[in-house]
């Protein structure tokens, strides 16, 4: 590992970070450098809490905080997902010294590429939770009585399932698909939120769903109650923006930062759209 | 009018959620706010399980009324019995509801449930998805809310921050007034019925193993509308985590349930590999002291005897902080990467260590908050719940409720491991029925109150606007968080005394004095996180407050609350007749301390702001308090005398030992 660097003040060791800030979504980004003292044990996370707590740039402008989505810090809550020298990847998890050791002395900090920026690192990901909604990523479980257990299933269906589950919602695959481009839909002047939202979610289902709605509609096909309803989430797959639109780069399973095998989940998917219309069509 | 009626809940974790689905199903209309998309909620860090009595514990002689038993004597009998009764009771169901929504549960070859064994039990009665129950937990209640927001019934602010309640004249809760973190919007909610699910407070000790949501903030603006705020300096430590620069990450109990064993050397700071150090020269403390309960003592004991093992005996891993092994070495591999794939993964991904081949560095870490807003029960005649009652839960502010880790009702004195994400979804789902109740009553909707809603309104934008115009120069809210931090760190975690509760007391009222004061380098009016924290910042101080008076003013041991002056240790005497005076001694001193401290402490706040104590009696009717003797020498003894004088004692012949026998079956369907 390269040590960081040491600059003037009595032997302390610091490191640069350049950040891509935005102030608002219409206004015209910027770079911003900082100055961070190093410490043991650092994460991005951290850096940006020194930052915020610093008030001001490497020249000593003063500064606002950077905006910014945190909660969990151990990579389970999926927030505080950032492009972290050129590579999406989650703030918490990114360690200073693994950094600085593939790139000595600075970190370059930019926002999601594929999602509106609300300010600075801080972006919109509702579109993603969209997804969720067009595929019926849930169970339609009769109700929240009492009605016994759920299904037995075996050992390996558990161990095949778990991993999707394990979906954080992060927004990593899509960010580095390039089948999911950048949509903005904004705000008309007089539309009530439910109008906006209306307009809006209409947008976002005509584009591409990503591999990680795809794969959370097959983990719930997968299971002995979803099966039950699992043609229609196979219908929303082959909608405009469905599982057909995949060019099958295969960046998704690469960079998620939970090994889920995504690549994996749209075959399944493909072949489960491919049987829907073969049934579909036998059955006219 | 019931048209117009709605529910508003704050928080969207394992209780909000399980609220809001409960309440959707049951015909209402909710509004949910959070200051995360909910599926990013701190319940996602919960990684052990969810405990209850299971088709094969039942048949090793568990039941209920053993887990109600373990869960209150884990607790040192400091919560009501009625509420913890009848959660217990829907433990199995709720286990099966949430196995119906698609949680992947852990199996055994013969496709059930597996189970594994957690703290302060010797059966194996917790349920788990690998190493991550609480997310998978989460993602099933979130996909079914999903599902209830895109029918129309719930409806998800998400990235709001709750501001506090709105009270009528009459005090009734009426609704909330909150802000949109990106907009900076301020906007009232009528509300027929508000339901806080906040969470804990960990952030008021600086770094925990609590996200960054986890400030109290909701609990404390809801504290100072006037609700009553209790046992709050019952704040557990959990034995086993990893330190970071940002905060403490979790390695959860299940490491110890899967057989996990911790140990320090027998040689202060051994400076050999720990894979190096022969058998003979470990120091297994937790084992030797508790023969029975081993690795698995409930968490207060086990942190207890981390900080005694690392600042008595001086053998911590590292020198100059509390540091031991937690070695999984000995395990198949398969069976780790089954069980426990995800903390072991999170233990790499921070440490760059693989735990499956080297012993884990753990560090206790400030991890559970069991007090909280004071709420109500009704009991039934059975000993549980009436379910349906609209008091259940209800805050002492009428209409407003609490639920989750922000209320003080299932743990007591000390949580045992997975039974929070039972009582954060039997709160939630125990709610719902009270609040349909409370509803049926209600004479007018909170949304025809305009006036009450605009005026409420404008006073929180008044505020707002008067601290985006604070001057600059005063001090840093990051700077004031991080001495916050420290001296709740120093003063009220494992050990405390009343030196050093006095003394931070002091600190802390003059940080929250500059906290007043402090500027704001963010003055813009667009996605301000500076003054949504500066805003948190200060609502840490009230609960800050009385986590410290609560301490200062209970000279026992209770649980997670420890004075050294006021311990009761073991016997010494080796002479039998000796021994035995020691013991009615001992069982002397325990009635009197009972009698004394087996009460809840309330807080409020005074028109100054300044934080009251008073005490409330407990409701122990059901399982009369005994003597908590995990380990401790000459216990036999003091349990012979103390059963002597509980059978001579009580007229009906029933005790803590074999109160189990009057526990009536239960047969009552989840509601």
């Amino acid at each position: 590992m390269s040590e960081p660097h040491t600059n003037g003040h009595a032997g302390e060791r610091t490191f640069e970070v350049r950040i891509l800030r935005q102030d608002s979504p219409r206004t015209a980004s910027y770079w911003e450098r900082h100055r961070v003292r190093y410490e043991p044990d650092m994460n991005v996370t951290s850096v940006l809490q020194r930052i915020a707590a610093q008030g001001e740039t490497i020249d000593g402008d003063p500064v606002a905080p950077v905006a910014y989505e945190s909660n969990c810090l151990e990579e389970v809550c999926g927030s505080c997902t950032m492009i972290i020298n050129g590579r999406v990847r989650q703030a918490c998890s990114a360690l200073v010294d693994k950094l600085l050791a593939d790139r000595p002395h600075e970190i370059e900090l930019q926002p999601m590429s594929k999602f509106p920026v609300v300010r600075d690192l801080f972006v919109d990901r509702r579109r993603l939770f969209r997804a969720l909604e067009k595929v019926h990523a849930w169970l339609p479980v009769d109700g929240y009585y009492d009605l016994g257990p759920g299904p037995q299933r075996s050992q390996e269906d558990q161990q095949r399932a778990y991993p999707l589950s394990e979906c954080m919602s992060c927004g990593c695959c899509l960010d580095a698909c390039p089948q999911y481009a950048h949509v903005e839909v904004e705000r008309k002047a007089g539309e009530t939120d439910e109008q906006f939202r209306a307009r809006q979610n209409a947008i976002f289902d005509v584009n591409f769903v990503g591999a990680h709605a795809i794969s959370q509609a097959v983990y719930y096909n997968a299971h002995p109650t979803g099966k039950l309803n699992a043609g229609e989430r196979v219908d929303a797959l082959m909608e405009a923006g469905g599982v057909q639109v995949c060019g099958n780069a295969q960046n998704c399973v690469a960079v998620c930062p939970k090994e889920i095998p995504l690549t994996t989940s749209i075959a399944r998917a493909g072949r489960q759209a491919t049987k829907r219309i073969f049934t579909q069509w036998f059955d006219q | 009018m019931a048209d117009k009626q709605r529910v508003m809940i704050v928080g969207g974790g394992l209780a909000g959620l399980s609220a809001a689905m409960r309440m959707a199903e049951l015909g209402l209309d909710v509004d949910l706010i959070s200051l995360t998309p909910v599926k990013r909620s701190h319940s996602v860090c919960a990684q052990g399980g969810i405990n209850s009595v299971n088709q094969l514990t039942r048949q090793q002689g568990d039941s209920e009324w053993l887990h109600f038993d373990d869960t209150v004597y884990g607790g040192a009998f400091l919560q009501h019995q009625p509420p913890v009764k009848e959660m217990a009771d829907w433990a199995p169901r709720i286990i099966d509801l949430m196995d119906r929504l698609g949680v992947p549960f852990n199996r055994t070859p013969e496709g059930f449930r597996d189970q594994r064994r957690f703290g302060g039990t010797l059966f194996k009665r917790t349920a788990f998805a690998g190493a991550t129950t609480g997310q998978q937990l989460l993602y099933a209640l979130d996909d079914q809310v999903r599902r209830w927001s895109v029918a129309g019934k719930v409806s998800l602010h998400e990235t709001w921050d709750y501001l506090g309640p709105v009270l009528d004249d009459a005090g009734t809760c009426r609704g909330i007034v909150a802000q949109d973190l990106v907009t900076m919007e301020i906007r009232a909610f009528p509300a027929d019925a508000v339901v806080i699910a906040s969470g804990g407070c960990g952030l008021i000790y600086g770094r925990s193993t609590m996200s960054m949501v986890c400030t109290g903030s909701a609990a404390s603006r809801t504290f100072q509308a006037g609700a009553k705020y209790a046992n709050a300096e019952f704040i557990q430590v959990h034995p086993t985590a990893i330190p970071g620069a940002d905060k403490l990450r979790l390695m959860s109990e299940s490491a110890r349930g899967e057989g996990g064993r911790v140990w320090v050397p027998r040689t202060p700071q051994d400076k050999r590999r720990p894979i190096d150090i022969p058998e003979d020269e470990r120091y297994y403390f937790l084992e030797e002291c508790y023969p029975e309960y081993g690795n698995l003592v409930p968490r207060d004991i086990a942190t207890r005897e981390i900080f005694n093992v690392c600042t008595n005996e001086g053998l911590s891993v590292e020198q100059d902080r509390l540091c031991v092994y937690l070695d999984l070495t000995h395990l198949p591999r398969e069976m780790l990467d089954a069980k426990l794939g995800g903390i072991l993964e999170i233990y790499e991904k921070f440490q760059g260590v693989d735990p499956r081949s080297v012993p884990m560095k753990i560090f206790p870490a400030v991890h559970y908050s069991m007090g909280g807003l004071w709420v109500d029960y009704e009991k039934s005649a059975s000993g549980g719940l009436v379910v349906g009652s609209p008091r259940n839960q209800q805050t002492s502010i009428p209409n407003l409720y609490a639920i989750g880790e922000c209320d003080y009702q299932y743990h007591g004195a000390n949580r045992l491991g997975a039974n929070s994400l039972l009582s954060c979804i039997f709160s939630g789902l125990v709610v719902a029925p009270g609040i349909v109740n409370l509803l049926k009553g209600a004479k007018q909707a909170a949304a025809d109150e305009t006036q009450l809603m605009a005026a409420a309104q404008a006073r929180y934008q008044d505020d707002h606007d008067r601290l985006l115009r604070r001057p600059a120069g005063g001090a840093n809210p990051y700077l004031l968080h991080q001495q916050l931090g420290n001296v709740m760190t120093k003063a009220a975690t494992v050990v405390r005394s009343n030196d050093a509760l006095d003394e931070a007391y002091g600190q802390v009222c003059q940080l929250n004095e500059q906290a007043r004061r402090c500027s704001l380098s963010d003055t813009g009016n667009w996605t301000n996180q500076n003054v949504v924290f500066t805003k948190s910042l200060r609502d840490m101080f009230p609960i800050a407050k009385a986590i410290l008076l609560g301490a200062r003013a209970r000279d026992e041991c209770r649980g997670a609350h420890f004075k050294p002056e006021f311990a009761m240790p073991g016997l010494e005497a080796t002479d039998p007749a000796e021994h035995r005076r020691e013991a009615e001694a001992w069982c002397d001193r325990f009635e009197q301390n009972t009698a004394k401290w087996l009460k809840t402490t309330i807080a409020t706040l005074d028109g100054d702001d300044e934080v009251k104590l008073s005490y409330e009696e407990v409701d122990t009717s059901l399982i009369p308090p005994r003597p908590r003797l995990y380990g401790l020498v000459g216990a036999e003894v003091i349990d012979e005398v103390w059963k002597t004088r509980q059978q001579s004692k009580s007229a009906d012949g029933r005790d803590g030992a074999d109160g189990r026998a009057s526990a009536a079956p239960k047969t009552a369907a989840a509601h």
